[in-house]
């Protein structure tokens, strides 16, 4: 079966830096920027190798904030 | 319509019916106990619901919530019941909830005892939970007033989406009278679009909340409730002024006390005195204006209550020190005697000459 | 492309205000999807009594009672007597349900109550900065037990879904977790079936969630995670207590 390609994108401004995404992302490719603050102050949390994504859907289950949104390309 | 013979918490809970009520939530409390039995029986041939709750906190909280969702709905208990419902009053009274609370009110503090007492008014009143908030207070002192003013308080709860007490005292709850049920004056009562019924996908959510963290917002809502209290001042309230036209010693007494003095001002009459009485039947808003019509030959107001005197404050106010203000009470559940009490109106007239 | 996760209509726009990492935001969204998913988010009304959960009233897209601290049981059972066919749920923290509002949530449960409850445990007061709960457990520091819980002042902590599951109206009880993914799935299967259990009228329902407090525990969101799986669930052991037999 074809490898599952995913696509995550983060709401930022509602990102609290808390980083649990990034515990919970089986393929480690989430990492808080640590480069720049969001409106709120905080770290936020992003992903630079999409194509590692695997629309497991982990990051947006474990998100207290609801940052999320994961789409799979078909 | 035809009167019946009925013992006053069965009428209080026949009234709340009779008023479209078909929710009650009570728990049992001596001297009112008959009004939840009452409403045990009927309530489920009306489709109503009863529920006994586990004390009278959980029970002024089910009325919170179905308060919340518009429908009618009353609880009742006695005194100690009462201070237990405090703070679910103050949160009613916060988020605008119309509901109707009876209180059968025995002698205090503490547990007290089971005999009739007015001992509560400064709790009714005074409002015995936090924060700035009135609701009315309806003093029978009968049970055809008692059943009218039980109907009208559903009306003036969800006119001004308030809490409203009606507070008699063991003897309203126990004794018995024949009672008709009359229409309430009609009144437009504004739509309930703020209760809680489900969204069904068609409005933004209500939300029933008297919790307001910025100090600006709960400032403003604060004064909100002001403006309805003053408006409530206005036009809710009630006195009687029995006799007063030529009254020399003016009596001040309310709920069964007052038939107690109605009897003394009469028989002070017959003996050539002079007497009249100011009947509070809203303890809140309390009828301050009838002071200002007290006649210029009175010489001294005498107030009767049972207890040790808290109505008197409000006496004293209304009466700006024009005239002397003088006591006379039992409490603890024992009744003043006529006899008493025009003794005592003759030592402050003996006084007085 | 197509969308396999997006934020629930269960929940409103406004951004919640709980501190980076707690676990209310995930409960949050489970309660959310699940009304969502069954349909009945316009039926919903849901009671916050006191506690950090206070304001969901901003965050639940259906109608909402604040209620006292306690209270929600209670509330709760007023809307309902009231409105048999919404569904109608409280949203309780442990300070509330454990403590204050004890009498009330096993009245309810006594009383059959067809609503649900989601009952949050952190074992700590979080809104109040950290104070002891009766969930807090033993030699976990409070600011009300700065050397840590002691039996012999406080007690053992008090397990609410064994208690509650003593209780015949209580049809459903279940203790989930949300410290990870793997549970936080199982938290909603829960939740969805806690809901169920009220649409079908069979009585009252409980899920009892263990949650994490980041601030008030002195640990980072992961660490807390890490914290509740070591401390919490051995002494608040996972699983359902209740359940309706099937066709019953």
């Amino acid at each position: 079966m074809a490898k599952i390609k995913g696509k995550v994108t983060f709401d930022e401004n509602r990102c609290k830096g808390c980083g649990l995404c990034a515990t919970a992302c089986p393929v480690k490719i989430i990492k808080l920027d640590t480069s720049r603050i969001n409106i709120k102050g905080y770290h936020p949390a992003g992903v630079e190798e999409m194509d590692k994504c695997i629309a497991c859907t982990s990051c947006a289950t474990i998100c207290p904030d609801v940052v999320i949104t994961v789409e799979r390309v078909d | 319509m035809a009167k019946v013979l009925m013992k006053g918490n069965e009428a209080l809970a026949a009234a709340a019916i009779q008023a479209g009520c078909k929710y009650f939530f009570g728990y049992p409390i001596t001297p009112q106990s008959e009004l939840p039995e009452f409403m045990a029986r009927e309530l489920p041939k009306i489709g109503g619901m009863f529920v006994q709750a586990e004390s009278e906190v959980a029970a002024i909280n089910m009325i919170y919530g179905a308060a919340g969702t518009g429908a009618r709905v009353l609880t009742s208990s006695s005194s100690p019941g009462l201070a237990l419902k405090q703070e679910g009053i103050t949160y009613i009274a916060g988020a605008e909830l119309p509901c109707v609370i009876i209180n059968i009110s025995r002698g205090g503090p503490g547990l007290g005892g089971i005999q009739p007492s007015q001992a509560d008014y400064f709790m009714s009143t005074r409002g015995g939970g936090n924060g700035d908030y009135r609701h009315p207070v309806y003093a029978p002192a009968t049970l055809q007033e008692a059943v009218d003013l039980t109907m009208e308080a559903f009306n003036v709860a969800d006119y001004y989406r308030t809490p409203v007490i009606v507070q008699g005292d063991g003897m309203i709850g126990q004794m018995m009278e024949p009672v008709e049920f009359n229409e309430p004056k009609k009144r437009d009562l504004p739509v309930k679009d703020w209760a809680t019924t489900g969204t069904e996908g068609k409005r933004k959510p209500n939300i029933i909340n008297s919790l307001f963290l910025d100090p600006q917002a709960l400032e403003d809502h604060n004064w909100k409730l002001d403006r309805k209290y003053k408006e409530i001042e206005e036009n809710e309230t009630l006195h009687e002024m029995y006799k007063m036209d030529d009254a020399e010693i003016v009596f001040v007494s309310y709920g069964t006390t007052s038939r107690i003095v109605k009897n003394v001002v009469d028989t002070l009459r017959e003996e050539g005195v002079k007497a009249g009485l100011i009947r509070p039947i809203t303890l809140w808003p309390f009828p301050n204006k009838a002071f200002t019509e007290i006649p210029e030959n009175a010489k001294a107001i005498l107030t009767v209550e049972m207890s040790t005197g808290q109505m008197i404050d409000d006496v004293k106010i209304a009466n700006e020190g024009r005239l002397p203000v003088h006591f006379y009470g039992r409490t603890g559940g024992m009744i003043p005697t006529p006899d008493d009490i025009i003794a005592k109106a003759k030592e402050i007239l003996g006084g007085a000459k | 492309m197509s969308v396999v996760f997006k934020k629930t209509e269960g929940l409103t726009e406004k951004q919640t205000h709980y501190c980076p990492g707690c676990t209310h935001g995930i409960i949050h969204r489970l309660v959310g999807e699940v009304l969502e998913e069954l349909g009945v988010l316009g039926k919903a009304i849901g009671v916050a009594p006191v506690g950090c959960s206070v304001l969901a009233y901003n965050y639940f897209n259906c109608d909402m009672h604040e209620a006292a601290h306690g209270r929600a049981p209670a509330v709760a059972t007023g809307v309902k007597r009231v409105l048999p066919d919404n569904v109608v749920f409280s949203y309780q923290g442990d300070g509330d349900l454990a403590s204050i509002g004890t009498a009330e949530v096993i009245h309810a449960a006594h009383r059959g109550e067809k609503i649900t409850t989601i009952f949050v445990n952190n074992a700590i007061y979080g809104m109040t900065g950290g104070q002891m709960a009766p969930t807090t457990l033993i030699g976990q520091k409070a600011t009300t037990a700065p050397e840590g819980r002691k039996k012999e002042l406080a007690g053992m902590p008090l397990k609410m879904s064994e208690m509650l599951s003593t209780i015949d109206g209580a049809v459903f009880v279940e203790r989930v977790s949300v410290h990870n993914v793997a549970n936080i799935r199982k938290a909603k299967k829960a939740i969805k079936k806690a809901f169920e259990v009220q649409i079908e009228g069979k009585g009252y329902g409980i899920v009892e969630v263990l949650s994490t407090c980041p601030t008030n525990w002195g640990l980072t969101a992961p660490e807390a995670m890490k914290w509740l799986e070591e401390n919490m669930i051995p002494y608040y052991p996972l699983g359902n207590f209740r359940t309706p037999e099937e066709g019953k």
